[in-house]
């Protein structure tokens, strides 16, 4: 690894393709792992707009999301009015179990006082006290995607857990961070249930963001974590955190609960599950069950077979704080070096972060630390810069837009893990056999994309994308 | 200032929605009061930059916190022959200290990193909300960095609040107005330049009609902003003639072109083949009547002739595979009306339409064209939709990316006609190309399969004939 550079902050005045999304959207997406909720925006409408557009084109699904329709006037005099006014609409319209409220740049500028907001609204609609209602700080000029996520989840804890006398045996909560697909929540779930325990998510985007056929039309998200099992979640016996992120939530479910938290900073590699099955096995006091057995193994050979295609490959991650974490170190672990690490903000994982650049920055900084890599890991808007440079793109987080099934993707435990150990050694394998048959071992470190382009079937290159 | 370009979009007596109003409604603006909890559509900022952004060779920096450009670049179909530089997402993405201090050195020094960076002919600069709100004058910043820089700095002040996409288009047009139209030269002048206002180049659309312009000898000296080149925009002011795509959005750009430069303007549209034909007729004659050579009415009527017949020719076979099927469609305006008339002349049923964003003359077009019968639907739920596809009162639903899921969830079929959609619909062939895209999706095997019962609902009886083995 030898010398690490650290560069915290790029120096840019001008961000260049935005590798950062706002906070907003990191709390919508965790509102709708809950079920039969309707996230609102507090701010103008085209903030909204965005949003969705962005949710729909990763996940394929309809996102329910409304906004309180900020205009000019009601920006200066205060959006008490608009709230009060969208929270009653959507509750006659669509009767929602939760109604998620995150601020945006737009109420944040004049700060507006929500706790003041939220007493106003309970006192002057006493005939609404059974609409659960959470408000979630967001301002898009500061923080991110997974800052508004967590404020969100932590927003949940506060207003719906209650706290319990009596423990239901077997029963546990996981907090969620959003670097956990919906497909990673499924595995989860599974892996979990095997042992006979009873997860509840929080929130849970594997029962309302993998694909669903419903039987009638809701406007409102339609299944995740119900309010009732949220609420119950005081009585569990203990409550698995997922990702650094997640850190606040937990706290605050602790205080609230007295349940016990064990922290997982990853999910994602051999080592890292192990600690999970171990923690399940004692907790449930059950035997590992011969299925995850039978997947350790293959992962185990998995990685003996492909570790020849991981050594020494260079390789630059840019993706949100935790997934970061997660992807780098599983690279790490397969003897790859990472040459940099991009992240959209700043959080303390990156101290943890094994890579020779860590940085925070955007797209165009990956462009520039890449340019002599042999693979970039990164959302799909790193599919530019990638055939620019003609280095191959393998896609993670969100947005992924223009693959299918983006939301379904699995990478924790044993099973997960090897998925993406043969996904990304794939990549390799078969730019390696390419690139013999065509008689040059590097061609991408000419820095000519045209040319190599056409030897990178597979599809996860960022050349075919363009 | 922006208060009074805001009045003067409003009163736009080219917009013929506004000249049906009273001058009271008129002051209120174009943008109808936005009901909290239940509106759905994209900001003013958005619609300044859908009308800016196909400017390919410009950057367009957005000056404002990580939400306006974060959650939005890299999401639109329109398309380049050349420089991709529009492709790049630019934003000063504002923290709490720009908010606290201004953000106006920043934006600043970001406008100087871009000019260095990539050398653009021309940076835009967007206002968005959250910098109006502090009151960043980013209109003295623009003007600073032009001297400065020596490129054209021009602000966009079109900060989301103040309205919708559609004001948004307008204040864009405004924009081009007051600072760049006119400003370049052309070396050359034909009789038969022309400018088109309006038209976006989605997924290559304007690349159907081009050829044959070309063919007729009619030269497009800029397209606002199509495929555009920031130099040719400029010199839009030498055109013979403006064409006004899809009425509602820069007829302002149209009518001032007119007012400053003399230059007439009308109204077209290339989607559907009478709209297409009326749209090459009207300007040709108009050509003409400014003194170009007569003998291109003549070529005009050629080309018109050929393709038509070549269009009706190549829609017959799907007469037979259409018949009988039924279309549901949720597009406002009237751009796709010469679409409809086409479409059934291949044979299709539009059983209804929703005329949510049509103004009171295309509903009575409407009316007109398929009678009394005919649903029009103002404001109908998404939960209706789905109900009516589920009862199959349709075989295929047409509209913007947004409703897609109302139609799949209900399984069926569902084709887009809005912004993200990747096949050309413009000219002659689009409208082949959209019946091939209607017949693939209406025969598509999936349909079949997808409504099939799971093994664990279907009744006995309709368990497949297997025999046990040995008999
Ligand atoms: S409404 Fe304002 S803050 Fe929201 S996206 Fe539009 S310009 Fe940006």
């Amino acid at each position: 690894m030898g010398n690490i550079q650290r560069f915290p902050h790029s120096a840019k005045a001008a961000s260049t393709n935005p590798l950062k999304m706002s906070q907003p959207l990191g709390a919508a997406l965790a509102f709708l792992g809950v079920d039969r909720c309707m996230p609102l925006f507090h701010g103008s409408q085209g903030c909204t707009a965005f949003g969705l557009v962005l949710l729909v084109r990763h996940f394929r699904e309809a996102i329910p999301l409304q906004t309180t329709a900020m205009d000019q006037v009601s920006t200066i005099l205060g959006g008490y009015e608009n709230l009060e006014q969208a929270v009653r609409t959507i509750h006659e319209r669509n009767a929602p179990a939760l109604i998620g409220v995150a601020t945006t740049g737009v109420t944040e500028t004049k700060g507006e006082d929500m706790a003041g907001q939220y007493s106003l609204f309970r006192q002057r609609n006493p005939a609404l006290s059974g609409l659960k209602l959470v408000f979630a700080n967001t301002p898009d000029f500061s923080g991110g995607f997974e800052d508004g996520f967590s404020a969100a989840v932590t927003g949940i804890v506060e207003e719906v857990v209650q706290p319990s006398e009596t423990t239901v045996k077997g029963q546990i909560n996981v907090l969620a961070g959003c670097h956990l697909s919906p497909g990673d929540v499924e595995e989860l779930r599974d892996i979990i249930e095997s042992f006979g325990l009873s997860p509840i998510f929080l929130p849970d985007l594997s029962l309302s963001m993998s694909g669903r056929q419903p039987d009638d039309f809701t406007a409102t998200s339609l299944g995740g974590v119900t309010v009732e099992q949220i609420a119950a979640m005081g009585a569990s016996e203990a409550t698995l955190v997922i990702g650094e992120h997640m850190r606040v939530a937990a706290a605050a479910l602790e205080l609230k609960t007295d349940v016990r938290s064990l922290f997982f900073d990853r999910l994602t590699g051999l080592e890292a599950s192990d600690r999970l099955v171990r923690t399940l096995s004692e907790l449930s006091g059950r035997p590992v069950p011969a299925k995850l057995r039978h997947q350790r193994e293959t992962l185990v050979d998995g990685m003996l077979d492909g570790h020849f295609f991981y050594s020494r490959k260079r390789i630059a991650v840019a993706l949100e704080p935790d997934l970061l974490y997660a992807v780098t170190s599983f690279l790490a672990d397969m003897g790859a070096e990472v040459i940099a690490a991009v992240s959209p903000t700043q959080t303390a994982v990156l101290e943890k972060l094994k890579a020779a650049t860590v940085m925070v920055g955007d797209h165009s900084d990956v462009e520039t630390l890449a340019r002599d890599a042999d693979l970039i890991v990164s959302n799909s808007h790193g599919r530019q810069g990638a055939a620019r440079i003609g280095v191959p793109l393998h896609r993670m987080g969100l947005p992924m837009f223009d693959r299918l099934g983006a939301g379904l993707k699995v990478q924790v435990g044993y099973r997960g893990t090897r998925e993406l150990l043969f996904e990304i050694g794939n990549l390799f394998l078969s730019r390696e056999m390419d690139h013999d048959s065509h008689g040059h071992a590097h061609g991408h470190a000419h820095g000519d994309g045209h040319e190599h382009g056409q030897h990178c079937g597979s599809g996860s290159c960022g050349c075919s994308a363009g | 200032m922006l208060q009074e370009k805001l009045q003067d979009v409003f009163n736009e007596p080219g917009c013929s929605t506004n000249q049906a109003k009273s001058e009271k409604e008129r002051k209120k603006g174009c943008s109808k009061a936005l009901k909290p909890g239940a509106a759905a559509g994209g900001c003013a900022y958005d619609g300044a930059m859908i009308a800016l952004q196909p400017i390919a060779d410009a950057a367009h920096l957005v000056h404002g916190p990580i939400a306006c450009l974060g959650n939005s670049w890299d999401n639109r179909g329109t398309k380049s022959s050349g420089s991709q530089l529009y492709r790049t997402g630019f934003t000063t993405d504002m923290s709490e200290l720009d908010i606290i201090h201004g953000g106006e050195k920043k934006l600043y020094k970001a406008i100087k990193e871009v000019v260095q960076q990539y050398d653009p002919p021309a940076v835009f600069v967007y206002q968005t909300c959250v910098p109006a709100m502090i009151g960043d004058d980013i209109e003295a910043v623009c003007k600073f960095a032009a001297k400065k820089l020596g490129k054209p700095v021009i602000p966009v002040m079109a900060p989301g609040f103040v309205g919708s996409k559609n004001l948004g288009n307008k204040l864009a047009g405004e924009t081009l107005l007051d600072h760049v139209i006119g400003t370049v030269e052309p070396e050359v002048t034909t009789p038969t330049d022309i400018c088109i206002v309006g038209e976006y180049n989605l997924a290559g659309e304007l690349w159907l009609v081009k050829p044959l312009l070309d063919e007729i000898g009619i030269r497009i000296l800029s397209c606002i902003s199509g495929d555009g080149r920031y130099n040719e925009v400029a010199q839009a002011h030498r055109a013979r003639l403006t064409m006004v795509v899809c009425s509602q959005a820069l007829v302002n750009v149209g009518r001032k072109m007119q007012e400053r430069w003399g230059i007439p303007y009308f109204e077209g549209s290339f989607y559907g083949v009478s709209d297409m034909s009326d749209t090459l007729r009207t300007m040709a004659r108009m050509l003409v009547e400014r003194g170009a050579d007569k003998a291109i009415i003549d070529r005009t009527e050629g080309v018109i002739a050929r393709e038509e017949s070549r269009v009706w020719r190549r829609l017959e076979p799907y007469k037979p595979r259409f018949d009988g099927k039924r279309v549901l469609l949720f597009t406002g305006g009237v751009k796709s009306w010469s679409m409809v008339t086409a479409l059934e002349g291949a044979g299709l049923t539009i059983v209804g339409t929703s005329t949510k964003k049509s103004t009171k003359e295309d509903k009575e077009r409407i009316k007109k064209m398929k009678g009394e019968e005919f649903h029009q639907w103002d404001d109908l739920k998404p939960r209706d939709i789905y109900k009516m596809l589920r009862d199959s009162e349709a075989d295929i639903m047409m509209s913007g990316g947004r409703s897609q899921f109302i139609a799949l969830k209900a399984k069926v079929p569902w084709l887009d006609l809005n912004q993200e959609r990747h096949t050309p619909y413009a000219g002659y062939d689009g409208i082949v190309n959209l019946c091939e895209e209607i017949d693939k999706t209406l025969s598509n095997p999936i349909w079949r399969q997808v409504r099939l019962a799971a093994p664990w609902d279907s009744k006995p009886d309709s368990k497949p004939d297997v025999k046990p083995v040995g008999a």
